[in-house]
């Protein structure tokens, strides 16, 4: 009997422990929107930063800075990123240079982002000469993000069947044919679903950003679309706050009037966005899976 | 007639059997092509990882090097950069504290969450902790230590008195941040232990609870320890979350309550105000590199524990 109670005792405390889990995301979710929602309206979304004193405006800046930087950031990472994944995947050979590029990608992606935002400070800040920078940002999160990209491209181009490549090659079709038109297809759906997770996590980065993107943004013409004038918002040349960033940074100085406010608000916005990432992500792999087989109606 | 002698020649030159032993040679140019840029595109990994192993450590080792402080000095308690005196062990021990600390508070949590989804019940454990823990992954550190600052650290100051800043509003920020951690690790080593491992104990009429204490946390153990000691990286390199509950007060991170300072919080909030080629700048890259350092040890760590496992 003692050893049926004991096992009654310990579902009930696994049961205890996945209800504490599932009410702190819960409240955490629910607190941050809640809090948010109410400050979010056009004029939050839109207009730049008030004065410091006053307070007010909103976070239009920052929304525009953290998609932009985004871009950039996957304009460089998902090149790479396929290269060195098809690379990991296809021909690499055992050895020591494949073992040396595993080790590698395990400590890239176990850095402290703190670390990664240094290393860009030294690099591509003062090195280059460009200063505080949305290019300086973009290459430092590159940095963050790519050891992430190959896993993930490596990933789904093995799991696509051995079956389909042996095939293929024993049609007379070269190594890289049959991976541009064959694996590359098969694993588009992991693919495209990791980009996304990826491009997630790069979203709401702001160690990495605090020191290379900066934590100001200059006064945007948002008519004036001219990537070299510096008022211009495609300028990547420019220093540019991104959301993560300008929560850190109202915080921080205490002196910001509103600083509870925009914090709220721009929180909310960001796990909107993280949300709408991860359902966008499951919705496209699935999405691209059933068209690519006989899923399509076509 | 002309014409047909012509093909006949135009064929002999190049007979079709020819042509099937060898891929064109614009093909096998793409070939090429794509092995050199995938190549490339691998040695670029090995390029940053290497350059930022490098510039790191040169910056960091620059102040012991040139003789400004001394390595007794930088293991001191002594923090006083306005009297010259640069000793950061109170932030070293603060980050290892506070890290050692969060881990043990989210490994039961965490294991509980990934027994609970295997063994108690895997289909509707699955389908909501499961997306639960991705998005607890997805929430941006920021927000995170948003939520510290505006729920954690009142609450504390509320019931236990002090500013409510300090190690503990630390150790539970952190530990909810490296819960998924915990729980996707502890999850993926719980499936991997063969089902007729389980089997075999429930057939000798073990209960579940003594099949999971006696068997599967036993099996499994290397793979636990992985979880939770990827999750104290997590923690030990975590900075703006931290930074804004901790309260930065160079104290000793002996006392929950008390404001304490992390390497990772020090470097956040001087890293921008202080003067480039100063000392005190300087002795923030040498905390960077020993974060850096650290993220090697628990790398090494970590594979040390799987190779453990694998010959077990």
């Amino acid at each position: 009997m003692n050893a049926k109670i004991k096992d009654r005792i310990a579902t009930g405390m696994f049961y205890l422990i996945t209800f504490l889990i599932l009410g702190i995301l819960i409240g955490l979710i629910g607190f941050i929107l809640y809090r948010g929602i109410k400050v979010i309206d056009w004029e939050f979304l839109t207009e730049a930063p008030g004065s410091l004193l006053t307070g007010g405006g909103g976070v239009g800046p920052q929304l525009f800075n953290s998609f932009y930087l985004l871009i950039l950031t996957m304009l460089i990472t998902i090149p790479l990123g396929l290269g060195g994944g098809i690379y990991m995947a296809e021909y690499a050979k055992p050895g020591r240079l494949t073992k040396m590029l595993r080790v590698s990608i395990e400590v890239l992606s176990s850095l402290p982002s703190i670390v990664v935002g240094l290393f860009g400070l030294l690099i591509f800040v003062q090195y280059t000469g460009w200063g505080f920078s949305l290019l300086a940002g973009a290459l430092t999160l590159t940095v963050f993000n790519l050891p992430l990209m190959v896993r993930v491209v490596e990933q789904a181009l093995t799991a696509v069947p051995r079956e389909q490549k042996e095939a293929s090659l024993a049609l007379g079709i070269t190594h890289w044919q049959t991976i541009l038109r064959v694996l590359l297809p098969a694993a588009l759906p992991g693919i495209v679903t990791g980009t996304i997770l990826a491009a997630g996590r790069v979203f709401g980065e702001a160690a990495a950003l605090m020191f290379t993107a900066g934590m100001t943004s200059p006064m945007l013409d948002f008519t004036d679309w001219d990537p070299s004038s510096p008022t211009s918002p495609l300028n990547p040349f420019r220093p540019a706050s991104t959301l993560a960033v300008h929560i850190w940074k109202v915080n921080a100085e205490s002196i910001v009037a509103d600083a509870k406010e925009v914090a709220s608000g721009a929180s909310a916005l960001l796990v909107i966005a993280v949300l709408i990432f991860n359902l966008f992500a499951r919705w496209l792999g699935h999405f691209i899976h059933a068209r690519l087989t006989s899923g399509s109606k076509s | 007639m002309e014409q047909l002698v012509t093909n006949q020649v135009a064929e002999q030159k190049r007979p079709l059997s020819e042509d099937l032993k060898k891929p064109l040679p614009k093909i096998l140019q793409a070939e090429r092509r794509g092995r050199v840029l995938t190549y490339v595109s691998s040695w670029v990994l090995l390029l940053i990882l290497f350059s930022l192993l490098i510039f790191i450590t040169s910056k960091g080792a620059a102040p012991f090097i040139s003789g400004e402080v001394s390595f007794a000095e930088f293991f001191s308690t002594k923090w006083n950069p306005g009297e010259n005196s640069y000793g950061a062990l109170s932030f070293i021990l603060g980050s290892l504290i506070v890290s050692v600390c969060a881990a043990i508070v989210s490994a039961p949590l965490g294991i509980g969450a990934a027994i609970f989804m295997t063994e108690i019940a895997p289909k509707w454990g699955r389908k909501i902790l499961q997306p639960a823990t991705e998005i607890l992954v997805g929430i941006p550190s920021v927000v995170y230590g948003f939520v510290g600052l505006t729920v954690v650290v009142p609450f504390i100051r509320e019931q236990f008195g002090g500013l409510g800043f300090g190690l503990l509003a630390g150790v539970i920020v952190l530990s909810i941040m490296i819960l998924p951690t915990i729980v996707s690790i502890s999850v993926d080593t719980l499936q991997s232990i063969p089902r007729h491992l389980r089997e075999g104990s429930y057939a000798l009429g073990a209960t579940r609870w003594q099949t999971i204490s006696r068997l599967l946390l036993r099996t499994s153990l290397p793979g636990l320890m992985t979880g939770v000691v990827l999750g104290m990286a997590r923690a030990f390199g975590e900075a703006l979350a931290v930074q804004m509950v901790i309260g930065n007060s160079p104290n000793l991170p002996f006392n929950l309550l008390t404001p304490i300072s992390t390497l990772t919080s020090i470097i956040t909030l001087n890293m921008g105000n202080t003067v480039q080629g100063s000392t005190y700048n300087s002795i923030l890259w040498s905390m960077a590199l020993i974060l850096l350092l650290m993220t090697l040890l628990f790398v090494v760590l970590i594979r040390w524990i799987t190779k453990r496992r694998e010959q077990s």
